[in-house]
């Protein structure tokens, strides 16, 4: 399988801390792999070390074999990196419409941008029907379903989810599970980063667990959800 | 007296209206940089005062070669405009660019930083043109076409002081009530006795118009000049046009993406770097267009020209909610009436005492009751949100 993304022992910090010490982590062509850990285990930065929000002190990003961790955020989305990031950051002051309009920035060709929100509005609905709203003032579901949006209008090689799940009713949480298994049978690749180990497990092909800046343990999503220190530590017993 | 101070008002109000295009054509330069970076800058005044010195040296230069004063004028403009628009993107560069990439995080520093810009540019353009001419003051040519005085319809006059009427008795009336309300112990105006308010002063103003009908419907002899309708028809085709530009192209959203949220704008592929030069290039070039637009009006300009009307036009971007597009133009168009009405009608209330020199008392004391209302300002949003 082509590797699309690869993690070669990146350290990154903040200041003095250290939050990623060494961390080693790839994902396939059409693979959904989830990274699961406990709050402030350090996935977010991770997907931020990725996109380029913030570089390593050591250690290389490779996006489809070429090193990336030195290049700033807007050129490593040009590459292909959709960064869905946490908290969905939507552009509160522009409407549905224009916040996807600003995903498809690097897009020039008109139809394609059209082709792409239409694809957009197939797979939520409710976006369609809230063309002209602002983005700040959707319900928490519309925002998770409009930043997903936001970044497909990239049509991106890779897709980064940081917590698409988190903070919405059980029918929403499931609604962007489902999401995200339809979009990786049409082809996409995605890297999804969830608190919700259960449903990660049961949606991804393989999974990285992550404790205090480290992989602690790799394998695929069935093998790791029936692991005992996993069921322990993020299933629930 | 009143009849005076009514005859007045739609001729004062013109030319504050006027005065105003020009204050919210710079006051969007401070508006949109301050909406991208969070950054007032202050070197706005100076970039302003670029494309007034430019435009008098095209004028000056050109004279001879372009008989045609309205070709000769297009040409001030844009080269005004690309000049001052030049000297923005270059003081982005050379002074707030490298203080972003130190990461600077004290507001203060980019602040003393646009103070420094500002003198430096002054005194910049000093030494050119003392180089260049031996003397630093310069003079917009004046045209017999753009000094042609046309009479307007009455009516307008009517319209114009009947809305004003309506207008004053409605911020009286709401005041008082307020007053009221706050002294009866609840706080408000609710929507209902806000429009009963409205209808009250409507029917006041129309009293007052059926009472003095000599007056209000009488001959006004309302005037304007050529070179002030140019003024106005091309600060309202930029304001259209930048309103167009922000909210229908790319760019325009791309600005307002960044604005919001610049560390989410490059997850989009957006290189803030480039929107906010953007930015800088748009603000001078408006900045640079009034710059010529005030020296047709004005005349005289000079290497510290800049200084109050960039102050008078912070000060309108504020009013209208720094940040905020559309508060900008009308934050600037509110604060040259005021100021004309200012100058007018205490030389008049006074008898003379205090002249047009304390124009800016009556109006900035204006400005300070508005905000102590509206802190925020007429547009802007509650802190903590945004462009
Ligand atoms: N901007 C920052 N400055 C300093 N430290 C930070 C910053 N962002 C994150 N950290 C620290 O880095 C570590 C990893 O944080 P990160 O946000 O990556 O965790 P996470 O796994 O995404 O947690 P959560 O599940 O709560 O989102 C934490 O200890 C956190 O306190
Ligand atoms: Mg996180």
């Amino acid at each position: 399988m082509k590797k699309v993304l690869e993690l070669k022992n990146v350290h990154t910090y903040y200041g003095h801390i250290h939050a990623l010490k060494g961390i080693d982590l790839e994902v396939g062509e059409g693979e959904i792999v989830t990274l699961i850990g406990a709050n402030g285990a350090g996935k977010t930065t991770t997907l931020r070390t990725i996109s380029g929000m913030i570089h390593p002190r050591e250690g290389e990003v490779l996006f489809e074999g070429v090193a990336v961790h030195h290049l700033p955020a807007h050129q490593i989305v040009k590459r292909g990196v959709g960064h869905v990031p946490e908290g969905r950051r939507i552009f509160p002051r522009l409407t549905v419409e224009e916040n996807l309009e600003i995903g498809a920035y690097l897009q020039n060709d008109r139809q394609e941008i059209e082709r792409r929100k239409a694809e957009v509005f197939e797979l939520f609905p409710r976006l369609a029907e809230r063309r002209r709203q602002l983005g700040g003032t959707l319900s928490g579901g519309e925002q998770q379903m409009l930043a997903i949006g936001r970044a497909l209008m990239q049509d991106p090689r890779i897709l980064l989810l940081d917590e698409p799940s988190m903070g919405l009713a059980p029918v929403l949480v499931d609604v962007i599970f489902e999401t995200v298994a339809e979009l990786n049978k049409r082809g996409k690749t995605i890297l999804l980063v969830e608190q919700n180990a259960l449903k990660a497990l049961e949606v991804a092909h393989r999974g990285y667990v992550l404790q205090t800046g480290e992989i602690t343990l790799a394998g695929p999503a069935k093998e790791l959800a029936q692991n005992e220190e996993v069921k322990k530590a993020y299933l629930g017993g | 007296m009143l009849e005076v101070l009514i005859q007045l008002l739609p001729s004062v109000l013109l030319e504050g209206l006027i005065l105003g295009f020009v204050y919210a054509m710079i006051a969007l330069g401070y508006t949109m940089v301050y909406g991208v970076l969070e950054l007032i800058n202050f070197a706005h005044s100076e970039i302003f005062m670029s494309g007034a010195v430019a435009g008098a040296e095209t004028f000056i230069l050109l004279k001879a070669a372009v008989p045609n004063p309205f070709i000769l004028l297009a040409l001030a403009i844009l080269i005004g405009g690309a000049v001052a628009a030049i000297v923005a993107i270059l003081v982005e560069r050379l002074a707030y660019r490298p203080l972003r990439r130190r990461g600077t995080t004290n507001r203060l520093v980019p602040l003393i930083t646009a103070i420094g810009a500002s003198f430096f540019l002054q005194d910049l353009v000093r030494l050119i043109e003392g180089l260049w001419h031996n003397a630093f003051y310069r003079r917009y040519p004046s045209f017999e076409v753009f000094e042609a005085t046309y009479t307007l319809p009455n009516l307008l006059g009517s319209v114009i002081i009947l809305l004003t009427l309506w207008i004053v008795f409605w911020v009286l009336a709401y005041f008082a009530y307020w007053i009221y309300r706050a002294a009866t112990g609840t706080k408000g105006v609710s929507r209902r006795a806000s429009r009963g308010l409205w209808i009250a002063s409507l029917v006041l103003t129309l009293l007052v118009a059926v009472i003095d009908r000599g007056t209000v419907f009488g001959d006004l002899g309302l005037t304007i000049q050529m070179k002030s309708i140019l003024v106005v028809v091309i600060s309202f085709a930029m304001l259209y046009g930048l309103n167009w530009l922000v909210h229908k192209t790319k760019l325009g959203i791309a600005i307002r993406a960044v604005a919001q949220d610049a560390q989410t704008a490059s997850l989009m592929g957006i290189d803030p770097d480039v929107i906010i030069t953007y930015t800088f290039l748009i603000g001078g070039f408006l900045g640079g267009v009034a710059g010529v637009l005030f020296g047709l009006l004005y005349t005289l300009v000079h290497p510290y020209v800049g200084f109050i009307p960039g102050i008078k036009a912070f000060t309108a971007a504020v009013l209208g909610g720094i940040g905020n597009i559309t508060g900008a133009a009308l934050g600037g168009l509110v604060l040259g009436m005021l100021e004309m009405l200012g100058g007018t009608y205490l030389t008049f209330l006074t008898n003379g005492a205090m002249g047009t020199e304390y124009k800016d008392i009556l109006a900035f004391a204006i400005l300070i009751f508005i905000l102590l209302f509206r802190p925020q300002g007429i547009m802007g949003e509650q802190v903590g949100e945004k462009v």
